[in-house]
């Protein structure tokens, strides 16, 4: 680790031209010198960048994810589940990217204390984990329900004559605070119920891979998950509601009034005149909910959009399967291969371990693993997609308020005040808005918002360092290793890569090794999911990241590159089931590889090579 | 050819209960093609071809008056009739019977290898009851890049001669064997002209790791890897799965050939610009790993196991295993289980949060 040195947090320097740039964020996010003690445990802590969640800097309003979760996964670990050595995980913001750092309990004895605790805590979820996840799935249920019931609306001249009627006793301006305190309220609800099961999922499924490294210190750590992994698993869904709608149009005999090219709006219009067609469209509209709500990024940024925000582009997917069927070929799944694959390999690693010993271990902790596994996989679509799908189309409600009250320019100037803020201004609006004056905010947040989107230009510009600070000698917080993947080699691959300057200079990209084989071909860079159409049969696809709404994509190409994502994201699982390469994680893919070149991806070494520039 | 089955076998056609007429060598070649482990093509010369050999040639009695010679108290008796026997063996010639036996198959296996009058190992494969003996029966009397129908001949008989070397005599005067009814077989393989060659392991050698074939490469013959002249390519590939999951591309300096002409081996530099080529495709890496995994079952433990990739042969049959035997470093190891066991997943898991993660 000696070699590994990294830069003090405090030593970072802010972007010329964006001094000030703190207050954009909650104030307890900066690194402060201020106080010797603060200095002294901020100096003494490992900080890595969350490249993972955030690979783009972040706008003042989505932090609310990042303030959800540092409050959800600390609190589970610190004060439910008692995890023995592990506290939660801390939080700093470095011109504008996220820094985290687990805090470990570093009394022995306090560690010991903990043990009975945890053991019975997680104990009793482990022991009821179908139960207790049942029981979750319905709260999800409720609360994004409860969400689409939160109507924001306008606030009128006068008052509705029910006010009086009724006796209300109420505004609606008071309603306005009142909805936007429970938006914001279900959006941090949402997130404490994300991390209900997930540390102690991560924990047992680390518990299992620690355990398969060391009886098999060269397995690739995609063959482990590829043992607990489900099959069935709800992040799919999406994609096959598009199989089985483009399955119906074949059937149905009105692929051709689909076509190739209309737009959704086109397309109803055709269809609704003939009863196939009307058959389809009530298909297509059932789809909707909820599974259209899968979102075309990861659904942690604002510009995430869902299908349902564009239902051209779950048409244009759709259109990929049309084809493919049309042609005869086939777009299932091949399920039962992937099954029987998988209990085989399960079955030989088994059959490789040498003690009897070793494979009671290996029952006990697959078996867990297995069973929690489902939940890891299953919670990003209630939470991250459904959920935030419908959460940033309220708030972009609330941001035409405020524009209708001259607060901002355009409705996507929301994304540069963060909660709080919004709350001020929102107060602002209503007050004057009863007191039947000019409210502040008109001469307030304009200027302000031009000088963030300035800032956050800089920010966009700016490599932040991957890690700051001191490294441990040990990391215990499940979620660390099994997410950001906290290893001697990616901090090596960091220190590296902080030395290459110029990017027209690199030949070669590294990442995680997300799917094997080795595959060359002409790569595509792919920004968003509106891009998939561009790609040529047997292109490599270089994307951002991908989720479930990218799937169809993978039917054309013939390896993919991510720039975020560890051996679990999508683009990784959906690898290895059509058995083509994928690289994830480079970090950088995007900003250095561009549509035409040639490059070799090594699924089995997780290197990317740039064969021929354009 | 209707009965050449008694005197002349493919590999293929040997097994372990063949041993009486195949020899053990012989015997266990026949047993990996069995178990679909390739070794190069070649084919057994029968005990019953020697025994025919020995009565067509008409020396069978000649042989036992002079071995009848032999003072078990003077060596220089001993050396004296082995130098006559021997002698007399490779002297006499051989049936046209037998001689078109071995040459019909000798000339197959030429065809099969695509050359012409192909080079082949020649040596002798001793039969069940001169096992004990085989060290010194036969295994030194293996002759290399023997060509053409005269030169095979000419070797098959020193083989079958070298069951009377003074040491065989004289073992087989200790134990009362009688020598009138040892016999030899003679194994005729084609050389492996190796494109590229080496090493592979069925488990990993720096860590132990059973779910791992490692695989070490350089071109030309295994000797640049077996001696560590020569920096490999190296492959790891798990065992479970057969894909590659580590690849070190080397500069590999030099390699061994044999000279078309002189037949000698000889060591090349290799050009500054082929050093870094990969010098195995993956599909034969894979090819060979399981290969290797076939090995290891049909052995029931880890294997160490020499290979090489055949220039001659067809691209669906270059693979071939040389050599196979036992790994000893980690397979003599006690064995210890990975972990403690404990009562219950929950248990591991709250001993694996507490140990935590190294990162050193």
């Amino acid at each position: 680790m000696a070699d590994n040195k990294f830069l003090s947090p405090h030593e970072v320097e802010t972007i010329p031209g964006t001094e000030g740039w703190e207050r954009m964020y909650p104030y307890h996010y900066r690194f402060s010198t201020d106080d010797p003690e603060r200095r002294k445990y901020e100096e003494n802590m490992f900080w890595f960048n969350d490249a993972l969640h955030y690979p783009e800097p972040m706008y003042p309003f989505d932090i609310i994810w990042d303030e959800a979760w540092f409050l959800a996964l600390s609190q589970y670990n610190t004060r439910i589940f008692m995890v023995p050595p592990a506290l939660g995980v801390d939080h700093r913001i470095i011109n504008g990217n996220v820094y985290i750092t687990p805090v470990p309990v570093t009394d022995p004895k306090e560690v010991e204390n903990r043990i009975p605790l945890f053991m019975e805590r997680a104990g009793y979820y482990y022991q009821n984990w179908d139960k207790l996840t049942g029981q979750w799935e319905e709260k999800m249920k409720k609360i994004i329900s409860e969400l689409k019931q939160i109507e924001i609306k306008p606030l009128p001249e006068i008052e509705d004559m029910s006010v009086v009627t009724e006796g209300a006793g109420t505004s609606s301006g008071y309603h306005l605070l009142k909805d936007y305190d429970r938006l914001i309220d279900l959006g941090i609800l949402c997130w404490q119920y994300h991390f209900e099961f997930l540390n102690l999922g991560y924990a047992a499924y680390v518990t299992f891979v620690d355990f398969c490294t060391k009886a098999f210190p060269d397995i690739p750590l995609q063959r482990i998950t590829q043992m607990v992994g489900g099959i069935d698993v709800i992040m799919y869904q999406p994609d096959e509601e598009l199989k089985k709608l483009a399955k119906l149009a074949i059937e149905l005999k009105v692929d051709g009034e689909i076509g190739t090219d209309a737009d959704i709006d086109e397309v109803v219009r055709r269809l609704s005149k003939s009863e196939n067609g009307r058959k389809w469209l009530e298909a297509w509209d059932n789809a909707k909910d909820p599974w259209f709500y899968v979102s075309t990024g990861t659904g942690w940024y604002h510009h995430d959009l869902s299908w349902n925000d564009d239902l051209n582009v779950p048409l244009n997917s759709m259109r990929i399967y049309i084809e493919k069927l049309q042609q005869g070929l086939s777009i299932d799944r091949p399920l039962e291969r992937i099954q029987a694959e998988r209990e085989e390999i399960t079955r030989e690693y088994r059959a490789l371990l040498k003690t009897d010993e070793d494979r009671q271990t290996f029952d006990q902790l697959q078996g867990t693993a297995k069973l929690v596994f489902p939940y890891v996989e299953n919670h990003l679509f209630y939470v991250e997609h459904w959920f935030h799908s419908i959460f940033w189309n309220k708030m972009r409600d609330v941001a035409r308020i405020m524009k209708d009250h001259g607060f901002i320019a355009e409705v996507e100037d929301i994304w540069f005040l963060n909660r709080s803020e919004i709350k001020d201004a929102l107060w602002d609006l209503v007050t004057s808005w009863a007191t039947g004056t000019k409210g502040y905010g008109p001469l307030h947040w304009p200027p302000e918002i031009a000088w963030r989107k300035g800032v956050y230009e800089k920010f966009k510009q700016w490599t932040p360092p991957p890690a700051v600070g001191t490294p441990p000698e040990t990391i215990a917080e499940p979620f660390t290793i099994v997410l950001w993947g906290i290893t001697n080699e990616s901090m090596a691959a960091w220190a590296k890569l902080r030395e290459i300057g110029d990017p027209d200079k690199v030949t070669e990209l590294t990442g995680f090794a997300g799917s094997p084989g080795v595959a060359e071909g002409v790569a595509r860079v792919c920004r968003s999911v509106d891009d998939i159409n561009k790609l040529a049969d047997g292109e490599i696809l270089v994307a951002p990241t991908t989720s479930p709404s990218w799937a169809p994509a993978f039917q054309k190409i013939k390896a993919c590159v991510t720039d975020v994502g560890g051996i679990m994201c999508h683009a990784a699982i959906v690898c290895r089931e059509y058995g083509m390469p994928a690289v994830v994680g480079t970090g950088q893919a995007t900003t250095i590889l561009q549509t035409g070149m040639k490059i070799r991806v090594d699924g089995d070494t997780g290197k990317i090579t740039l064969l021929d520039r354009v | 050819m209707k009965d050449r089955k008694q005197y002349v076998r493919w590999f293929q056609e040997c097994d372990l209960e063949s041993i009486p007429l195949v020899g053990g060598k012989n015997a266990s070649l026949g047993e990996l093609l069995k178990a679909g482990i390739p070794v190069p093509p070649g084919f057994a010369v029968t005990t019953e071809a020697y025994q025919r050999f020995l009565d067509e040639g008409g020396i069978r009695q000649e042989i036992i008056r002079i071995a009848g010679t032999v003072r078990p108290d003077d060596t220089d008796t001993g050396e004296e009739a082995s130098r006559r026997i021997r002698a007399l063996i490779e002297s006499t010639p051989v049936s046209l019977d037998i001689e078109d036996y071995i040459g019909e198959f000798y000339r197959r296996l030429s065809k099969r290898s695509r050359v012409p009058a192909v080079p082949a190992a020649v040596r002798s494969s001793a039969t069940a009851e001169d096992l004990p003996g085989a060290s010194f029966a036969g295994q030194q009397d293996t002759f290399l890049w023997i060509r053409g129908m005269d030169d095979i001949l000419a070797h098959v008989r020193r083989c079958w001669s070298s069951l009377f070397t003074p040491r065989a005599m004289a073992y087989r005067a200790k134990m009362g064997f009688d020598h009138e009814k040892v016999a030899i077989s003679v194994g005729i393989q084609k050389m492996v002209n190796s494109w590229t060659a080496g090493v592979m392991f069925t488990l990993n050698p720096s860590s132990g790791d059973t779910s791992t074939i490692v695989i070490d490469a350089n071109w030309g013959f295994g000797e640049s890897v077996v001696s560590g002249e020569c920096t490999p390519d190296h492959f790891v590939v798990d065992k479970v799965t057969m894909e590659i999951t580590k690849r070190t591309i080397s500069a590999k300096e030099c390699l061994y050939t044999v000279n078309p002409e002189t037949h000698a081996v000889e060591r090349h530099e290799i050009p500054e610009e082929r050093r870094t080529n990969q010098c195995i495709i993956d599909d034969d890496v894979v090819a060979l790993a399981r290969i290797g995994k076939l090995i290891e079952k049909h052995y029931g433990k880890p294997m160490d196991i020499e290979w090489a990739i055949d220039k001659d042969l067809p691209a669906a049959g270059r693979v071939m295993i040389l050599q196979s035997r036992p790994e000893t470093v980690w397979s003599t190891k006690k064995v210890e289980p990975v972990c403690k066991p404990r009562k219950s997943a929950l248990e591991h898991i709250v001993a694996g949060l507490v140990a935590g993660k190294k990162i050193t």
